[in-house]
């Protein structure tokens, strides 16, 4: 039997807000375990929460960022549940009036064809605490330093039918909240975080099957794979003539497996109601206003913008605009090297692969756009070869000396190409190999000679202590050999 | 309106409340009373009004995002029953 997927996504975004949604805490990542958890987030009796008026501007800039209504009146309810990471017993959230209303993303994928994917609604809620459960004497350790973060949960319509799509929707939103500069998108600590709901149904039928959710991934491979996995869980259990249960699970990456947390039978009876400690927030015009005139150059405008300005195409202005730092790197780059294709490329290729190597972000890597943009430079106007420009990279990486020009002088790595030096050069080298010559002047085969060639270009590198410009070695070679 | 046994038992376990058999008839009877008044209310004709989402007729004021908080740990964990490496202790906690 065929199936159909049907994919809907929840994701959790930590907003980057300098204090907590409720408190004046700092939100800093890495403090001291409950330095940063005060009254209000301890929920000690007789404390208030007074929102955080950023949460509120971060929370419009996304609604505005993703085509959406803003709700001009929105409320906060309790949902209420007992864990110790969660001090006053309830969550502090939105239900029926969020502050980001219906929306959309296009999103690109890899047939070339654009996607939108409906937004049912964003809305603004505190984090939790953390939870140590190594052995603290048989109890639990507890650190409320998150508890209270501001968190938008973005709720997604179930459109997408694949892991494919389901990940490059995450990556899309991933690069528009980090392009805003309401979240700084470190998913290896938690700034986002997705759950993900997945049914499957009878090719072509427009009924929904029963789905499941699975919950908190923080990656976009384990996203991937764990709707692969959850997928074919579910298909097997159907072919089999099973029912799936609609249920939450657990996946671990680490093993690809993944086991039930919970099932509806015993969900949590969440007994929302209006929260009696705070009035609802009315958002006017001029505030949308403010939130709009802080709108940056969003990722669709700026691919745009790459593909006019620099004439990159399709492909490399879309890798390079999704990461706000790296489309900046880009350009400083492409500025600094006037050759914007050939910056590109190099980004694409040694820039990040280097990064991947070392698993460091852009803005972690050593060397900076100009720098590059500076090779690229001497690249273009051939004072060095590709095979030099890499030794110039490298010693750029490691810090050695932070001028492309300096380190070309230092090491050599400038190129001959003055035409009379280099063929004063394939005279003496030819001159030393007659046997090799003959070979070649006999061979009739041009694949064959164009291969031979090769065998003097050793020779010649090594003559011109490697600074002679092999383009040039080459025609010369061509025209000294008769052809 | 009632209220059964299994919706009070229920709720005591959400609410994480203890209550034992006898408290369970006492509560069917209180709580029974309690859901027939506010069943008197649903006489009243609501269809043009809002629900009220809070009694006073103000708007949230907004604060700005400045940290105004200092560390004070060791004053909230003094009054902890258990505590450790800057921790707070619970009973051990896994779903």
């Amino acid at each position: 039997m065929q199936w159909d997927i049907v994919i809907g996504l929840e994701i959790h975004v930590q907003l980057a807000t300098r204090t907590k949604i409720f408190s004046g805490s700092s939100t800093a990542y890495g403090a001291e375990p409950n330095t940063q958890a005060n009254a209000v987030d301890l929920a000690m009796p007789g404390t208030l929460p007074v929102p955080n008026e950023n949460a509120f501007r971060y929370a419009v800039m996304f609604g505005l960022a993703v085509n959406a209504e803003i709700g001009r009146r929105s409320m906060f309810e309790r949902k209420n549940y007992f864990y110790p990471d969660l001090p006053k017993g309830y969550q502090t959230t939105q239900l029926e009036q969020p502050i980001v209303g219906p929306g959309y993303v296009d999103v690109d994928l890899a047939n070339g064809e654009t996607k939108r994917i409906r937004i049912h609604h964003a809305h603004l809620e505190e984090d939790a605490g953390k939870s140590l459960h190594e052995d603290y004497h048989g109890m639990s350790g507890i650190d409320l330093n998150r508890a209270g973060t501001p968190l938008i949960e973005v709720v997604t319509e179930p459109d997408m039918n694949s892991a494919e799509e389901a990940v490059a929707f995450a990556r899309k939103l991933h690069s528009l909240v980090t392009s805003l500069g309401i979240c700084d998108g470190d998913m290896s600590q938690g700034s986002m975080r997705f759950d993900v709901n997945i049914s499957l149904k009878p090719k072509g039928s427009d009924q929904l099957g029963t789905r499941t959710e699975t919950k908190n991934l923080n990656s976009f491979r384990f996203m991937e794979q764990a709707i692969a996995h959850e997928v074919e869980r579910q298909m097997d259990i159907l072919e089999d003539g099973g029912r799936i249960v609609q249920e939450t699970r657990l996946y671990n990456g680490d093993r690809d497996e993944s086991r039930s947390m919970r099932t509806k039978e015993e969900a949590n009876d969440y007994r929302y109601f209006p929260c009696p400690d705070l009035l609802p927030v009315v958002i006017d015009d001029d505030f949308i206003e403010d939130a709009r005139s802080r709108l940056p150059e969003l990722p669709d405008a700026r691919k745009a913008r790459f593909k006019e300005q620099y004439g990159l195409n399709d492909y490399d202005a879309g890798l390079l605009s999704g990461d706000a730092k790296l489309a900046a790197f880009f350009e400083e780059a492409a500025e600094h090297g006037k050759d914007a294709k050939l910056a590109a490329n190099w980004i694409q290729g040694e820039f990040s692969a280097r990064l991947k190597a070392e698993e460091k972000s852009v803005a972690e890597s050593p060397i900076t756009g100009a720098q590059l943009g500076d090779l690229v430079v001497r690249i273009a106007d051939n004072t060095v070869s590709s095979a030099g420009a890499k030794k110039v990279f490298e010693a750029l990486w490691t810090g050695e000396n932070d001028n492309v020009d300096a380190i070309i002088d230092a090491k050599g790595l400038k190129q001959v190409s003055d035409t009379g030096a280099l063929e004063a050069m394939v005279d003496e080298v030819l001159a030393g190999m007659p046997d090799q010559v003959a070979q070649y002047q006999n061979e009739e085969d041009p694949k064959k000679r164009k291969k031979m060639l090769g065998g003097f270009m050793g020779p010649l590198m090594k003559a011109s202590k490697g600074q002679g410009n092999p383009k040039l070695f080459n025609e010369i070679l061509v025209k000294k050999l008769g052809g | 309106m009632s209220i059964s046994r299994e919706d009070i038992e229920k709720v005591a376990v959400l609410a994480r409340i203890k209550v034992d058999d006898e408290q369970v008839s006492a509560l069917e009877k209180d709580l029974g009373n309690i859901l027939d008044l506010v069943d008197q209310l649903s006489a009243a004709d609501t269809d043009s009004v809002e629900p009220m989402a809070h009694p006073l007729d103000a708007v949230q004021r907004l604060r700005p995002d400045e940290v105004t908080e200092t560390n004070q740990r060791d004053a909230f964990q003094a009054i902890a029953p258990a505590t450790e490496d800057g921790l707070y202790l619970v009973p051990k906690v896994i779903e």
